[in-house]
């Protein structure tokens, strides 16, 4: 059974692997821009959905307020090159301050709400992600307001498949950090907390201090994602605090499945992708421009008919199989 | 022998209903403490008390010689008291190991000792190791919850209701188990199946609607159809 296991394991980094090499080569292979610049997109918001996936699929938290993370790496990016000189340096001062400022914020939110039941903390968190909307709208001077700005990004960034490639590493950085640690004895107490809190805390567990772990680390990460979607766009303005950029997390993290990461970069991909093509089918017919009608609808099918999303649902078919397999194997020891 | 746990006019209310009413009780080191008494009675409720789930409005618990009724539920884990629930609370999408692993608070010689001892104990669990709790029967979770409290140096044992809903031959089993345990922890169990109460328990309480109403030595209830017709409804 275990050397089953570990071919399945195996198999599966290896098509991993296969992946990885073929987005590497994917703008040496294709020309067209707006595809890179895409797929740019889709590995920034695999970054925050699986930061959120690591809230919700590995610790049982729902969050309505991750926007506030992607905003703040967003806007701390964005004001350091424009207040500054736009050059590495100063960058690097602005992912360590945004890491910071994401530890701090979602460390104190954390402590605040997440004694809360469930639906308590979604509305709480959702209450100060409006809260820093807000800020970002009236402290006009620093942020310009709902009109946002325009801001030079380092060398490093302008070109466009630098850019693509800087994006894709951390990716898979981030996914591989996120593999190891959701499989680390930490990871696997948060799991336990998602399943059960008060079993959980009946062997030992701080639960609040395990889910403020869980919090901070998602929120970094989240913050770092609004860095990169920031400088790709080399603009900000107070959409990235909005309910919508929480949506989108959330959506692509369902549709992918829940508790998986991999699944957060497959609806990432979905969910940029599906959008991409049904704007451009606005020429065909109006309805297209209201894409997020067939968002809605995709998201009440995927609720009603796959709840473990894309990956999840493959996972439970193999896993059925496998305990036939098993069951069938015995049967056979048993009448032999 | 020395008192280990000590309950002294415990009261306890869910929501606005008082269900505990005034429990006392004392658990002697090394022996099985037996908790009797009707549905409804407010056994489960006292050992979630113990452990802070439904946390005391009066009275104090003692727990080797320390107060505990004010210490939250994980703090009161780590001072060495395991609880095995009514419904095993077996986390279902970790596998055995992982089940287990989660459990234990090091990975000491003690620990790791323990955890042989446990799975010679319940060798079900050895073979599914690396199966998802979800997967395994009644039984069987039963004897991973089990495993689960015990795999840690626990000096106190609480056990709801082991044999519920399991076949009488896993009873038989878990029962077995218990049995063997007895030596190595002290243990307070809630169960309803009076013989295998009475097999395993050195002493008893009886409580009923939340008070706690008789105690002894299990072989005087044993002996006594009166008070096992008055409050358990059986002869």
């Amino acid at each position: 059974m275990r050397k089953v296991k570990s071919i399945f394991v195996q198999r599966k980094n290896i098509v991993y692997t296969f992946i990885a090499i073929l987005l590497i080569l994917f703008p040496f292979m294709n020309d067209s821009r707006s595809m890179m610049i895409l797929f740019t997109q889709v590995f920034i918001f695999a970054i925050f959905a699986m930061s959120y996936d690591l809230l919700l699929g590995f610790t049982g938290i729902v969050s309505f307020g991750h926007a506030m993370f992607f905003g703040i790496g967003a806007y701390a990016v964005g004001i350091f090159m424009k207040q500054f000189e736009p050059t590495l340096p100063y960058f690097l001062l602005a992912v360590v301050i945004t890491i910071l400022i994401t530890a701090i914020v979602s460390y104190v939110v954390g402590l605040l709400t997440l004694r809360l039941k469930s639906h308590f903390y979604a509305m709480l968190t959702l209450a100060f992600a409006s809260l820093f909307l807000v800020l970002a709208e009236k402290w006009r001077t620093l942020t310009h307001g709902n009109d946002g700005f325009t801001f030079r990004t380092p060398e490093l960034f302008r070109d466009r498949l630098d850019f693509y490639l800087i994006c894709l590493v951390s990716m898979i950085v981030v996914f591989l950090l996120l593999n190891r640690f959701t499989n680390s004895p930490l990871g696997k107490v948060l799991q336990a907390i998602r399943e059960n809190e008060q079993r959980t805390e009946s062997l030992g567990y701080s639960v609040i201090q395990y889910k403020i772990i869980a919090s901070v680390v998602s929120g970094v990460l989240a913050g770092f994602a609004g860095i990169l979607y920031s400088v790709s766009l080399r603009f900000v303005n107070t959409s990235v605090f909005t309910m919508d950029i929480t949506l989108d997390a959330l959506l692509m993290t369902i549709i992918g499945g829940v508790g998986t990461l991999i699944g957060a970069i497959i609806g990432a991909g979905l969910i940029e992708f599906a959008h991409h093509w049904l704007t451009e089918l606005a020429k065909v017919h109006w309805i297209f421009e209201r894409w997020i009608i067939f968002f809605g609808i995709i998201y009440i099918l995927v609720v009603m008919f796959f709840p473990r999303g894309i990956v999840g649902t493959v996972r439970n078919i193999k896993m059925k199989s496998k305990k036939r397999v098993i069951e069938k194997s015995e049967q056979q020891k048993a009448a032999g | 022998m020395s008192i280990q746990l000590k309950l002294e006019d415990v009261e306890t209310y869910i929501g606005q209903f008082h269900i505990l009413q005034g429990i006392s009780l004392e658990v002697r080191k090394g022996e099985v403490t037996v908790l009797l008494g009707r549905n409804g009675a407010g056994k489960t409720t006292t050992l979630r008390t113990i452990m802070g789930l439904n946390p005391s409005t009066k009275g104090t618990i003692t727990f080797n010689n320390e107060e505990i009724q004010s210490l939250p539920t994980y703090s009161v884990a780590q001072k060495g008291i395991g609880y095995v629930p009514e419904d095993q609370g077996i986390f279902s999408e970790l596998t055995v190991e992982e089940n287990l692993k989660v459990a234990m608070k090091n990975e000491s010689d003690r620990t790791k000792e323990r955890l042989d001892y446990i799975l010679n104990l319940f060798p079900d669990l050895k073979k599914f190791w690396k199966k998802p709790g979800g997967l395994l029967s009644g039984g069987q979770k039963q004897m991973l919850s089990i495993a689960r409290a015990y795999v840690n140096d626990n000096e106190l044992l609480l056990i709801d209701e082991p044999s519920k809903g399991l076949a009488p031959i896993v009873v038989e089993k878990v029962m077995e188990s218990i049995i063997e345990m007895k030596d190595k922890t002290t243990i307070v169990l809630v169960e309803q199946n009076f013989m295998m109460a009475s097999t395993i328990g050195d002493q008893f309480y009886i409580i009923d609607d939340g008070q706690t109403v008789q105690n002894g030595a299990m072989e005087v209830l044993k002996e006594d159809d009166e008070m096992r017709r008055k409050y358990l409804g059986i002869a």
